[in-house]
């Protein structure tokens, strides 16, 4: 396997998007049969790059080569047909059809389905056995865990002869045990002789598993180094630029009494899965409690349902020592008893992106009397009282008019952030306040979370980000599988004690 | 003004010919009904007659399709200010339209079809549809050999129900313990143009044991004279002569003369013959009838042929009395 | 992975995108007018002519804009909450069977009481009928879509019945009402100009034309300066924020569309009451069909909802005029020509505003 010639070689890669340069000039060399890690902050242009390697976009300016040969790449078949294979961080599955149904589709073979699935089924036996993926090519794909979905999505990688396999994110989807074994699949198919490249943001990930790491930054790349040759916080400098302060300076909590409690909650979705098993806590005024987890182990689920967006299928919740029924759970009503809520994705579920930012700074307080007389809203009063709000929070450009969709992330995260904070909330339940936010505003924002805690202000904070998570609670529970798995102070833990709590080594167990 | 003048003109102009010839100038046009010139039953008869008409005089003829009730009544005006006469209204749906412009022009001539409007210039040609119908009803009791007979309609309105009526008392004249079943197509106007539905209404009342079916559904009745021949049961047309849209395999048509309507209220017009006033076309005036020519002699047997001239003599004489849906909107058989 | 969307200024998302894809249209249309031998120019002069050109063809083809802003508002309303109500036709038509119940019942009643009466049954009629799939919609996830033209069948089938069976005049081939009284017939706007002194020719225009201008005003304030209105936008654009900021989407749904409804039966205010002064089949005759793209080429605004509505208007009547001058453009030719509009300004859209959006940055030296 001595190839002369990297897999992969990008070189002065362009793309811009209007006014946007997603990628600048960037350069990328991969070697055969190694982990490559690409790492960078959301938005640094990561997913464009990989994007113009598949085919999605065409760049603006650049070469692509493939072991050595330049292609043109101008559509997904370009690339498979260059043996470049992606597994998208959504996966391009139909889920009501079988494994094996999956894998041929966009590849049967001809007219006749029977002679491709028959091949297929071979194939697969094959693939499988060679790499351990043990998987059931007639299961349907809808009823296969989220971990063996994406098994189906690298199998039919493979299975249209891929030798490089670009994966987005691929753990974000994922429990800490599912992860582990991707990595082990990474590691046999690079035994294997086959290149991939790892799209990630999480740094653990990245020592881990990969070989070399590519480091981008506002879609520009900035370093290129081995693995085993740096640390986490090299990498972590790289990316932001600078040194990243893990450490928020504040001063010991003043903790007040409990505003809210919640007992024994449990939410059950559509599918009726028990997506919040018998959680309870209790939010004192003046401390931020914060929830530590792998996404999508029950913290979404959480922040809803105290915010009354689901309804709990058990369970009690305090708010002031009074309970509330289900009548009263409504977030129209929690707004009015001051609990306020700064959703984790901004984008669905703070804002309005088709609104001007002034409208949207007024989202959830449209029945408020100061905006307008009897059933009219003045546009006037609106304007006023978003310009005040997005020149206290530095949010740029001070232009009430602008469509929200038009502000950066950080400035979007921004002005909702200023309009639940300013309401004066008593409670207020903080989801990824940081996510795609660059880091000026991240230090903006958690300088104002502090100073709403030191004020009296009871917060709960959901972030993906361990190291968020640590810098801003005063105490931290962990979630795992839906279910509370410890609780911490946090002066009194570290990344590892949280870790082991959120892959679900519950502390009786330990 | 403008109206007196224009009447005097053409009063002049029509002085001026009839010193040279016994014919005066006209300046004929026709306002079809919002199905269309070309719908294979109804207004496609009036132009038919219309086309004679010219090709006979060599009279050139203007005419309109509306698309709704406002173009109507702004089409009929139209023409009348040009100085056209006669204008040839199609259709029940104009009567409102044409009560309005009728009076605005009391020099011009107008000719509706399938309505009355009482006014001194206007002529309502209105036919006995129910008469027809009966004959193609008694003709089916006999060709029927399940006893059992079909009617598909197009929308359920009165001038339908006037033939389904019609035809149930000619079945039953024929064969007492005769089944009908009788099916509307739709709610809206698509209803009249729907041959893919009219085909199945057809095989479904086939399924059940039709085997001569009616339509009176303009463009739908296509799908249900393919359906009855493509299951080789019998179909029977509705207003012109629709025998040969499958030789052999159409019963009959009943036949509604609106050709002939268009073409005398024109010819009239020429002649200097023309008279407001209602006439109903019946039987007997021979507005209506059956057709038999040679795409159907070999299925019509001297004695249907014999029992549908005597029924038409008696209903002709007054002996056999045909009930008329519309007289009290009932069709008590 | 979708393509970025296209940021315009508003003026020209508003007025430039609009006036190219008409104008590629006209181009397109002019072709086909070509084909059949006729000369494009003559066409578009004869149709303009034949619209704008005289007192009679404005006044016909306001009665047609009068009937195209009520569907127009209709549609835009609905898409303002992110539905797409296609079911005007069988609103308006339920809305024209309780206007006519209200002015036959009612009778008795001066003009100045009847007349209100009928137009608040007619908006209550079609309020209901969109009412009822909106409520599907909210509780049961039954689409609008389907459920709207569900209902355009079962009014259509409800119309025939009650025309032919029990509000028709006997005797009557026409399935129609009896006339409706004199004191509820709107005004026809030549006799009410007549009245100042003012001869126009009589046209089917009438008061309700002034009854759809206060609509475009009172659509506009609902919808961008009330609170109800910002509720309704909020659900359309982002159902998850409106459930959020504690809006319910499900009753905002079911209001959108009772108001949605209650438009759509403006035109039966204008058809039954101001023209036909009586209840016939089919009054509605596809312009509930026209509402949708009005109100797509209008973008939901009431300004460009009401020019749309003119354009439509424009079409309709110069149409008319056009096939009545050139017997070889027949009336199927001038669905066409109104069907390339349709395609071009609604469906076509984005092709152009791609286009312009091109262009404006080849200015701006980008």
């Amino acid at each position: 396997m001595n190839n002369p010639h990297p897999a992969i070689e990008l070189s002065g890669i362009s793309k811009a998007f209007g006014p946007v340069k997603a990628n600048k000039d960037v350069s990328l060399s991969v070697a055969v049969g190694s982990i490559h890690g690409i790492v960078g902050e959301n938005g640094a242009g990561k997913s464009t790059l990989m994007s113009i390697l598949y085919g999605f976009y065409e760049a603006d300016a650049g070469e692509i080569r493939v072991r050595g040969e330049l292609r043109r790449i101008r559509s997904s078949s370009d690339a498979i047909a260059a043996g470049i294979g992606m597994v998208h961080q959504h996966f391009m599955l139909v889920e009501p059809l079988s494994v094996v149904e999956n894998i041929v589709l966009g590849a049967e073979g001809g007219a006749l389905l029977k002679r491709g699935i028959g091949k297929a089924r071979a194939e697969l036996a094959r693939l499988s056995q060679e790499y351990g993926l043990a998987i059931d090519p007639d299961a349907i794909v809808g009823e296969l865990s989220v971990g063996l979905q994406q098994r189906v999505e690298i199998l039919k990688a493979l299975y249209r002869g891929a030798e490089v396999l670009i994966l987005d994110e691929p753990t974000a989807v994922l429990t800490p045990a599912e992860a582990d074994q991707l990595f082990e699949l990474l590691r046999a198919l690079k035994a294997q002789g086959k290149t991939v490249i790892l799209i990630t943001h999480k740094l653990r990930e990245i020592m881990a598993v990969t070989d070399r790491v590519s480091v981008m930054r506002r879609g520009e790349m900035v370093a290129h180094v081995e693995t085993e040759r740096t640390s986490p916080a090299e990498l972590a400098e790289a990316m932001v630029g600078r040194r990243v302060l893990l450490r928020v300076e504040k001063t010991p909590r003043k903790r007040g009494a409990p505003v809210l409690e919640a007992a024994g909650l449990s939410v059950i979705d559509e599918r009726g899965c028990e997506t919040l098993r018998d959680a309870s806590l209790t939010l004192h005024e003046g401390e931020i409690v914060g929830i530590a987890g792998v996404a999508g182990n029950g913290q979404s689920e959480l922040l809803d349902v105290l915010a009354g967006l689901t309804q709990p299928a058990r369970g009690v919740i305090r708010l002031g020592g009074k309970i509330l029924n289900a009548a009263d759970r409504n977030p129209a009503n929690l707004r009015r008893l001051g609990l306020m809520h700064i959703p984790e994705d901004r984008l669905r579920t703070g804002l309005v992106t088709a609104f001007a930012a002034a409208e949207n700074a007024i989202l959830g307080y449209h029945d408020d009397p100061a905006f307008g007389r009897g059933p009219f809203l003045s546009p006037t009063l609106i304007e006023q009282h978003a310009r005040a709000g997005m020149q206290d929070y530095d949010v740029r450009p001070v232009d009430p008019g602008l469509k929200t969709a038009k502000f950066s992330g950080g400035n979007q995260q921004k002005i909702v952030l200023a309009r639940e904070i300013e309401r004066a909330p008593k409670v207020l339940l903080v989801g990824q306040p940081t996510r795609g936010v660059d880091i000026g505003a991240i230090e903006f924002i958690h300088r104002r979370l502090i100073a709403l805690r030191d004020a009296g202000v009871a917060i709960l904070l959901v972030s993906v980000e361990l190291e968020e998570v640590m810098a801003l609670s005063d105490r931290i529970l962990a979630l795992c599988g839906g279910q509370i798995t410890g609780e911490r102070e946090a002066v009194a833990t570290d990344e590892r004690d949280l870790g082991l709590l959120m892959a679900g080594v519950s502390e009786r167990a330990a | 003004m403008r109206l007196k003048s224009l009447a005097l003109a053409l009063a002049g102009v029509a002085l001026s010919a009839m010193g040279v010839m016994a014919q005066t100038t006209i300046k004929p046009a026709i306002v079809y009904d919002k199905g269309g010139k070309f719908d294979k039953s109804f207004n496609e008869g009036v132009f038919v007659g219309a086309e004679k008409f010219k090709a006979e005089t060599g009279v050139e003829f203007r005419d309109f399709e509306p698309t709704n009730d406002a173009q109507i009544e702004q089409a009929l005006r139209r023409f009348a200010r040009d100085g056209h006469s006669p204008i040839i209204a199609v259709g029940f749906s104009q009567a409102t339209a044409l009560q309005k412009v009728a009076a605005e022009f009391p020099n011009l001539k107008f000719t509706i079809i399938d309505m009355v409007v009482e006014l001194p210039n206007v002529q309502s040609v209105v036919f006995k549809e129910h008469e027809a119908s009966y004959l193609v009803g008694l003709i089916a009791s006999l060709a029927s050999k399940t006893n059992k007979v079909g009617f598909v309609g197009g929308m359920d309105i009165p001038l339908i129900r006037k033939f389904a009526c019609g035809y149930v008392q000619g079945v039953k004249a024929g064969k007492k313990d005769a089944e009908i079943f009788q099916n509307m197509t739709g709610s809206t106007p698509a209803a009249w143009n729907d041959p893919v539905k009219g085909g199945e209404l057809a095989k479904s009342q086939i399924d059940r044991g039709a085997d001569v079916i009616y339509h009176a559904a303009g463009g739908t009745g296509i799908g249900v004279l393919r359906a009855a021949a493509d299951a080789g049961k019998l179909g029977i047309g509705v207003d012109s002569n629709q025998n040969m849209l499958h030789p052999g395999k159409v019963l009959t048509s009943m036949l509604k003369r609106v050709d002939v309507a268009a073409y005398t209220s024109f010819k009239e017009a020429r002649d200097g013959t023309w008279k407001p006033g209602v006439s109903v076309l019946g039987l007997k005036e021979d507005g209506v009838g059956w057709a038999l020519d040679d795409n159907n002699k070999a299925l019509i047997t001297p004695e249907m042929k014999a029992a549908a001239d005597k029924a038409r003599a008696d209903i002709i004489a007054g002996t056999v009395k045909v009930h008329d849906y519309m007289s009290d909107s009932k069709c008590t058989m | 992975m979708s393509a970025a969307p296209i940021d315009l200024p508003r003026w020209a998302d508003t007025a430039l995108v609009p006036l190219v894809s008409v104008a590629a249209a006209l181009v397109v249309a002019g072709l086909v007018v070509l084909s059949i031998g006729e000369s494009p120019l003559e066409a578009t002069a004869l149709l303009l002519k034949g619209s704008l050109g005289s007192l009679e063809g404005l006044g016909f083809t306001l009665y047609y804009t009068t009937n195209f802003i009520f569907t127009g508002l209709a549609v835009a309303v609905a898409f303002h909450a992110g539905l797409f109500n296609i079911g005007g036709e069988g609103q308006a038509t339920i809305a024209g069977i309780f206007a006519a119940l209200a002015c036959l019942w009612l009778a008795p009643l001066p003009g100045i009481l009847l007349v209100p009466l009928a137009i608040l049954a007619a908006a209550a009629g079609g309020a209901l009928w969109a009412f009822i799939p909106g409520y599907l919609q909210a509780t049961r996830g039954s689409h609008v879509v389907i459920t709207t033209i569900m209902f355009n069948f079962i009014a259509a089938t409800l119309i025939v019945y009650l025309l032919v069976e029990v509000m028709g005049k006997t005797g009557s081939m026409q399935p129609e009402t009896p006339d409706f009284p004199k004191q509820a017939v709107l005004t026809p706007i030549h006799e009410l100009l007549g009245a100042f002194g003012l001869k126009l020719p009589s046209t089917p225009l009438n008061t309700s034309f002034l009854l759809a201008l206060a609509s475009l005003v009172a659509v506009w304030a609902l919808i961008y300066r009330s609170r109800l209105g910002y509720a309704i936008r909020t659900v359309g654009a982002n159902p998850r924020a409106a459930a959020y900021a504690g809006i319910p989407p499900a009753r905002i749904i079911m209001v959108a569309m009772a108001i949605s409804g209650a438009l759509a039966g403006g035109l039966a205010v204008n058809e039954a009451m101001g023209v036909q002064h009586r209840l016939v089949l089919d009054f509605t005759a596809g312009y509930g069909f026209v509402g949708i793209a009005v109100a797509l080429m209008g973008r939901g605004h009431p300004v460009g909802v009401s020019l749309a509505a003119l354009l439509f208007g424009v079409l309709y009547q110069g149409g008319a005029e056009l096939s009545f001058d050139k017997p070889t453009i027949t009336r199927d030719m001038v669905v066409v020509i109104g069907g390339i509009v349709i395609l071009f300004a609604g469906a076509l859209d984005g092709l152009f505003r791609r286009l312009v959006a091109s262009v404006l940055a080849l200015g701006r030296g980008g």
